[in-house]
This record gives structure tokens, C-alpha cells and sequence, in this order.
């Protein structure tokens, strides 16, 4: 790709797509808004809005335990929506489909219950360099609690996973290998594939964090053979508080509860409580309701456009976004992997990626500075911090000039 | 001058800015021009630590009076810090211990005293209104 090519944004209508989006409409400084902090949070379509109205106007009422009309209405779209969810990930069962807070709640539950089960002293949890802070601090939180060590696969000056050293660092005493399967920093898609059926051959199970990855790649979870998969709905264009953990049946069933309270029960007495059945075991409390019903009206927005015309046009527009960033002089990529999706990380410079950050945001340009929350990656690149544009489907080629000319703009004032 | 005046100042030299590139422009010269720290005194403990850009701050007391210098490793922000020292550098610890810090707010830049920037300079000044607070309570 050239840029002297027309500026065509070819497999989708996505000026039909943006007004889908009513914030994509408003404006910033009295400009339309360019949003490039889709890794951050993705923005709503209406329809998604529409049903958390809905619900709340409609049919507001706790699930799972009321015998009145609304309550088997709330109870109905709420399992609707596990359904929806399980066929879109294409999970074996709907009772494998854990509604939880979000990513960092779903990789807790795991690193706590199945820590508490399977991990003891003298036995290695490992995961990898990139790893976001939530896929780093429930791990060491159960590794210290049962003597365990923590293991890290390293990664190269592109940003990508060392696969020798994951081969050398497998071995019996690993009970769980728990990566990202894309990095919320760098972009990098890790081969994920390749790594869960090494660990199976070892019969490690193997945990994705799937918060990058949800939007913007199909995922079939019974071809990838992952054991559990956490993401958040907020990153696929549902809202915020409500999240997915995917396990397998086999663990789930084999792991303590994470939290004790309603609904999570069969019978309590003082002096024994027996656990209600999958799904209900690990979802204690009421859970966040219209969350769960309006991320199953995201998962049907996202199906009707397609999750593989989804990705094709992500991948055009952040190609072109590579192509127009590379000609800007001093501007160095920060992850330079072969197999990347969504974001891309930049300095320019020796400006500060704050100061870039700021200059961009006063020409209503949203980006992301900052370490990414993932600290230990930045030591690795010997950097405070990237500036981070990442991409959804509703981006365009001309919002990525925007932000070509911002940087230029930024560049002749940091300089 | 005043805390008060010296904040006046600032908040007039602004209003003649008509656009937020001019605006910027001047805050970048600030932070580039001004050498604000003597390098022995960017150590860690001298360093405030934000979540995305670093301030170190350096405090002396003479003649009843606080001293500050102070740096950045983010240009806007070493801008704002200097502006910020041009405040309250000289003043007596009483009068930097009662400061209310308003012209960051007036000239458009309040988002630099938000916790979402968690940038820094918000913890500086925490920290400026300290040194105040403590030499106040001995009586200095």
C-alpha cells in the first residue's frame, strides 16, 4: 500500500457503520472526535443501548429466583444472552459460559480457584513477558500463597514470545500456563494455538487472556482447545462491569467456588452448604444484569457485520496506519511483531510520550499514553511509556491522516 | 508579589493567547527554557512520582522563606512545573501552607490537577504546601 493509492475504506460501508455509534457523531474542542483508544474501551452501538434502556424501562427484575412475569422475563433474555455468547465462541456448553466483572475478575477466579485446588509448593505457573497486570498479579497473589514460582517466557526486540525458551520452561512442574493472545501494549499476536497443544501434551491446562482479542479476532473455543478464556464485554462494544470467563467443563467442575453468596448455592445449612451446578457456582450474588443481556445485544450486532469481515477491515485500516506512520521521520514503533492486531505503539523522538499525547488529544485525536499497564514490557523496552493508537472496525483511513498530521503538528511544537 | 499576584500575572499573560496552539507554544518554551534543577538535586527522593510523566522537586529555607526548583521529564508539564514555582518560590511558609492554587484552573489546564492524569503535578503541589505546612507549625 502506497500513498498515493486512493483512500478507499473497501470491505465494509463505514460511514453507514459509524452511525450505528452515537458518540462517533459528537464532537471534541469543537472537532469531530477521532477515536484511536479502542484497546482501551470500544464505543457502543445503539442497539446495545437500546436494550439496556429496554430492560431497565420494560422489564427490570432479578433473575433466577422470582415465580412473577418479570422475573422469567429478566431470567430469559439474561440465559439468552450465555446462549448467544456460547455460540458465538463456539463453547460445547452453555453452563461453560461464567458471567463475571470483567478480564481481571475472570483471571482472578481461575488463579484463585483453581490455585487453591491444583498448585503447591514447588510447582510453576508460567506466563509471558507481555502479559497486561491483571495476568500477572493473580498469579504471583496464589503463587506466594502456596510457595509457587512464577515463570516468565521472554520475548524479543519485536516484541514477540521466545518460542524456544517456552518449549525449555514447559515441564511437569507447570500447572497452568496463562497468556495473552494479544498484547494490549505491542499488538503482537501470540501462537496461541501452537502453545496450548504443546502444554496439553504435557496435560497443562492452558489460560488465554482473550481482552484483546475478543473484538477483533473469530474465536472457535473448542478448535483453539483453550481450558479457560476471560474477556470483557466492554471491549467488544458491550458495556463496562460485565465479562466472560469460558472453562471447561472438566475444571470448572473441579474447582472450588470463587465466591460464596446467592445463587451460587444449592443448600446451606450451618453446618454444610452444597454448591448450585455450572454455571450458577461461580456466579454468586445478582449479577449485573442488563450488562449481560446488552453484551448478548453486542455479540448479535458484531455477528450481523461478521467477526471475519470484522477483522479483514481492521487489518486494512491498521496496515495502512503502520504504512502512513513509517514515513514519519523519528517516529519508531515500539513491537514490530509479524502477526499483530489492533493496537500500535510509537514514540517519536525524544518526545515524551505525554506531551504527544496531550498535543494529539487538543486536535480531538484519543489516543492512549502511559506504560499500558504492563510495567514489567516498558523495563524490557527500557521506555517510560509508548503512545498507543489502537483500532476498531469503525476507524477510518482518514482518521488514521488525522492523526499522521497531528503527530507532524505535535512533532513541530515538542521538538 | 503575592501568591495571589504572581497567579493574576500568569492568568493575564494567558488571556492575550487566542488559540490553544499559542497557548501550548508558550508553556513548551517555558518548560524548555527554564534549567529548573541543579542535577545533584534529581535523586530519588527528591522524585514525585505520577503515573506518566516524573517531577522532581527540591525545597531550601532562607531567611523565612521556601526556595523551590523543580523539573520534569515531560515538556508540558516542566512548563506548568515552572509556572508553578514562579507561584510559590519565595513565599513564606505560612502563605505557601494557606495557598490556593487557582491559575492552572483559569488558563484551561485543569486537567493536569485530575486523577486521571495522576501526572505529578498534582502531588508536587501537594507536596510545595508541605514543606509550608511543616516549617509553619515550628514557628518559622
Amino acid at each position: 500500500m502506497t500513498n498515493s493509492e486512493p483512500i478507499t475504506d473497501s470491505v465494509l460501508d463505514i460511514e453507514k457503520i459509524r452511525k450505528d455509534f452515537p458518540i462517533l457523531q459528537t464532537k471534541v474542542y469543537g472537532k469531530p472526535l477521532i477515536y484511536l483508544d479502542n484497546a482501551a474501551t470500544t464505543q457502543k452501538p445503539r442497539t446495545v443501548l437500546q436494550s439496556l434502556e429496554t430492560y431497565y424501562t420494560q422489564y427490570n427484575s432479578n433473575v433466577h429466583r422470582g415465580v412473577h412475569f418479570l422475573s422469567q422475563q429478566a431470567t430469559e433474555a439474561y440465559e439468552e444472552a450465555r446462549k448467544k455468547i456460547a455460540a458465538y465462541i463456539n463453547a460445547r456448553f452453555d453452563h461453560e459460559i461464567i458471567f463475571t466483572k470483567g478480564t481481571t475478575n475472570g483471571i482472578n477466579l481461575v488463579a484463585s480457584s483453581f490455585g487453591k485446588k491444583f498448585l503447591k509448593a514447588g510447582d510453576e505457573v508460567l506466563i509471558s513477558a507481555m502479559e497486561h497486570h491483571s495476568n500477572i498479579v493473580p498469579w504471583q497473589l496464589i503463587c506466594e500463597e502456596k510457595g509457587a514460582t512464577l515463570k516468565v517466557i521472554p520475548i524479543n526486540e519485536q516484541g514477540e514470545l521466545k518460542m524456544d525458551a517456552f518449549d525449555e520452561l514447559l515441564n511437569s512442574k507447570v500447572k497452568i500456563v496463562a497468556v495473552t493472545y494479544v498484547s494490549n501494549s505491542l499488538g503482537t499476536v501470540n501462537p496461541v494455538f501452537e502453545m496450548i497443544q504443546k502444554a496439553h501434551a504435557l496435560n497443562i491446562p492452558v489460560l488465554i487472556d482473550g481482552a484483546q482479542a475478543i473484538q477483533h479476532i473469530p474465536i472457535d473455543i473448542q478448535q483453539l482447545d483453550a481450558d479457560f478464556f476471560a474477556f470483557s464485554g466492554h471491549k467488544i462494544y458491550g458495556p463496562t462491569g460485565v465479562g466472560v470467563l469460558y472453562g471447561k467443563e472438566k475444571w470448572l467442575n473441579e474447582m472450588p467456588p470463587y465466591e460464596g453468596g446467592g445463587d451460587m448455592i444449592k443448600n446451606v445449612t450451618f453446618a454444610k452448604t452444597t454448591y448450585n451446578e455450572l454455571p450458577f457456582k461461580f456466579e454468586a450474588g445478582t449479577p449485573d444484569i442488563s450488562g449481560g443481556i446488552a453484551l448478548g445485544a453486542a455479540i448479535d450486532y458484531v455477528q450481523q457485520i461478521g467477526a471475519a469481515t470484522i477483522q479483514q477491515a481492521e487489518e486494512e485500516v491498521v496496515a495502512y496506519a503502520f504504512d502512513r506512520l513509517s514515513a514519519i521521520s523519528s517516529l519508531r514503533f515500539i513491537g514490530d511483531a509479524k502477526h499483530r492486531s489492533g493496537a500500535i505503539s510509537f514514540l517519536v523522538g525524544n518526545i515524551h510520550p505525554f506531551d504527544l499525547g496531550e498535543i494529539l488529544d487538543k486536535q480531538s485525536i484519543a489516543v492512549r499514553t502511559g506504560h499500558h499497564c504492563t510495567q514489567p514490557l516498558m523495563d524490557f523496552f527500557h521506555i517510560p511509556g509508548t503512545v498507543r493508537a489502537s483500532f476498531a472496525f469503525y476507524n477510518t483511513k482518514a482518521e488514521v491522516d488525522e492523526l499522521v498530521k497531528g503527530i507532524e503538528k505535535a512533532k513541530r511544537m515538542l521538538e | 508579589m503575592t501568591i495571589k499576584e504572581q497567579q493574576d500575572t500568569i492568568i493575564e499573560e494567558f488571556s492575550f493567547f487566542t488559540d490553544w496552539t499559542e497557548k501550548y507554544e508558550y508553556i513548551i518554551q517555558l518548560g524548555k527554557d527554564l534549567p529548573l534543577i541543579d542535577e545533584q538535586y534529581k535523586k530519588e527522593e527528591n522524585l514525585i512520582k505520577g503515573c506518566q510523566s516524573k517531577v522532581w522537586l527540591h525545597a531550601e529555607h532562607r531567611d523565612g522563606k521556601i526556595f523551590f526548583t523543580a523539573d520534569s521529564d515531560a515538556i508540558i508539564t516542566k512548563g506548568l512545573v515552572s509556572m508553578v514555582v514562579r507561584v510559590l518560590s519565595g513565599q513564606s511558609p505560612a502563605a505557601i501552607a494557606d495557598a490556593e492554587i487557582y491559575f492552572v484552573d483559569a488558563i484551561g489546564l485543569k486537567s493536569h490537577l485530575s486523577l486521571t492524569r495522576s501526572n505529578g503535578l498534582l502531588s508536587m503541589l501537594k507536596q510545595m504546601k508541605m514543606y509550608g505546612v511543616a516549617l509553619k507549625a515550628r514557628g518559622i
